[in-house]
């Protein structure tokens, strides 16, 4: 177990900020940590890289306590803080040669670094100061000190913020490559890239964990309520779309009906005969995807009830 | 630390403020010991170099406070403490690194007031005529004011993430263990009792002794205590910023 987090809590003054999570990470594994703002994803990460130390529980990381060898935790995580702190006054390539210097990389630092700056797509940028890099460009300045010293866990808090949409592919499939023989722990707010990466899935909200399944345990989940997708060549009265055989509810969305069903049945084949029947040009038809995002928001919204 | 204080080294020299410290310290002490007419050896006559090492001491109080006041605010206010701190680095290595990184630079500004001492040895009539020891001692004294004037810079920077408090706490806190005890020892509280006591609180009465050529273990024992005080309450108001 590469990282194994056991009851962790951390007050500040009363309000817990994170309350009794516990979870693993295996090697191997590309774990998703979502929650929505204050949730306390970057509070726990922030006692998992030993920032911040924790008012309960243990974090242990390949088999070292965090409390008792933090030296020895540090040296086996990568971390890339949110908000993507740099030296702004410091070129790409000093600053690399500096944290290389602080993880005594030696003879090595030197091809570790054309590496890195090969893999971020940094070499073009590497004699200009950090400063004068677009973000995107800055967040993989972020992404390269982090997996400079070729470290067993990477912590990445919204790795992909602010990157443009080629840059994303580029940095979710590294991520992806990194997980094969890596820990991952990764927090970020958008569920196609906790789809597209995450072998698994965090959910906290206000401190608590909420859940802790794989990415298809969880879309299977919410695939309690299907919806169908149909769009018709004439216009069409929701109550008419009620009487079909197994219609629950029916929303308009522009042109396209979201036709929900009672329990798991397909309504595919209602539908077409139902068209059919009445004379209608079906145009679309197709089974909505149940989303992670579905999930998350029935996860972390139903806290606020009282 | 070598990692840190390297970087520390490099952020100073490869950056305006590092080179404008030194000329600003240079022009400043140059001025002092051979324009300015009140000051100048030149007009005094007498082979010394006591210009130098009254005028210094003030142009610390301004010059390590400008120099270390980035140290760690910078680091706090931009996040990069945060990466700092999640390295396999100790605490101790961190501001250790600094801190000479710190009194590096001011051994820098102070090397190259040796010509001073050089022609003014060989304006002496006859030639050397200049009380050496005292030269030596006072050059010693003027690192060690400068050792204390780091910690106490370095300290005020890693209480505040702000820049400019940390330089003006520092000043202020440099100037008040530096003179306000000879001040205060003047007080009628004081006066013809403790007076001793409350005057070798302050830095310059071991400056004083040190100056004169005399290196008296009591005063390096002030200074090494002084130093490690102060980096103790640097460690410590690290730590508090974590919980």
């Amino acid at each position: 177990m590469s990282v194994q987090i056991s009851h962790l809590t951390k007050l500040y003054g009363s309000q817990r900020a994170v309350d009794d999570i516990s979870f693993q990470a295996q090697k191997g594994e590309v774990l998703g940590f979502l929650g929505p703002n204050g949730a306390g994803k970057s509070t726990t990460m922030k006692i998992i890289t030993g920032f911040i130390p924790q008012s309960e529980g243990t974090v242990t990381v390949c088999g070292h306590d965090m409390q008792q060898q933090p030296l020895e935790v540090k040296k086996r995580i990568g971390y890339l803080p949110e908000n993507n702190p740099l030296y702004y006054d410091m070129y790409v390539r000093e600053y690399l040669e500096f944290v290389a210097r602080v993880h005594k990389l030696g003879n090595e630092s030197k091809s570790r670094i054309s590496e890195m700056l090969e893999v971020t797509g940094l070499s073009p940028e590497s004699k200009k100061k950090i400063g004068q890099l677009s973000k995107g460009y800055k967040q993989r300045v972020g992404i390269a000190q982090a997996m400079l010293h070729n470290p067993e866990v990477l912590i990445l808090d919204e790795p992909t913020a602010g990157l443009d949409p080629n840059q994303l592919l580029e940095i979710r499939a590294l991520i992806q490559s990194l997980g094969k023989e890596k820990t991952v722990i990764l927090s970020t707010h958008i569920m196609q890239e906790v789809e597209a990466i995450c072998d698994r899935v965090i959910i906290i909200s206000k401190g608590k964990l909420v859940a802790d399944d794989t990415t298809d345990n969880l879309q299977q989940r919410a695939k309690g309520s299907v919806a169908v997708c149909v769009e018709f060549k004439e216009n069409v009265s929701a109550e008419s779309l009620q009487k079909i055989k197994g219609v629950k509810s029916a929303k308009q969305e522009r042109k396209e009906w979201m036709l929900f069903a009672e329990g798991k049945t397909d309504l595919r084949e209602e539908i077409s005969r139902y068209a059919k029947e009445n004379n209608l040009t079906l145009l679309t038809l197709k089974v909505e995807e149940s989303s992670l995002e579905e999930v998350f928001k029935s996860l972390t919204t139903s806290n606020f009830k009282p | 630390m070598v990692a840190i204080y390297l970087k520390e080294l490099n952020a100073f020299f490869s950056s305006v403020i590092g080179y404008l410290a030194l000329i600003v310290f240079l022009l400043v002490v140059g001025l002092f010991v051979w324009i300015f007419p009140d000051t100048s050896v030149l007009e005094y006559g007498y082979a010394t170099l006591d210009g130098l090492f009254t005028t210094a001491p003030w142009v610390f109080l301004f010059l390590i406070p400008a120099i270390t006041m980035r140290m760690f605010s910078e680091e706090l206010s931009s996040g990069t403490f945060e990466l700092l701190s999640t390295r396999p680095l100790k605490e101790s290595g961190i501001i250790l690194g600094k801190y000479f990184a710190a009194l590096t630079m001011v051994l820098f500004s102070l090397l190259p007031t040796i010509i001073y001492y050089i022609s003014i040895y060989q304006l002496g009539s006859p030639i050397g005529n200049i009380d050496s020891g005292a030269t030596y001692g006072s050059y010693i004294g003027l690192l060690l004011l400068g050792s204390a004037f780091v910690s106490v810079g370095i300290f005020s920077s890693s209480i505040t993430n702000n820049q400019i408090v940390a330089f003006v706490l520092a000043v202020f806190l440099c100037f008040f263990f530096y003179m306000a005890f000879d001040f205060l020892s003047k007080l009628d509280l004081f006066y013809a009792k403790t007076d001793d006591l409350v005057e070798s609180i302050g830095i310059n009465a071991h400056y004083a002794s040190v100056s004169k050529g005399v290196l008296d273990t009591r005063d390096l024992i002030y200074f090494g205590s002084f130093n490690v005080i102060f980096l103790l309450l640097t460690h410590l108001s690290l730590q508090s910023r974590k919980w």
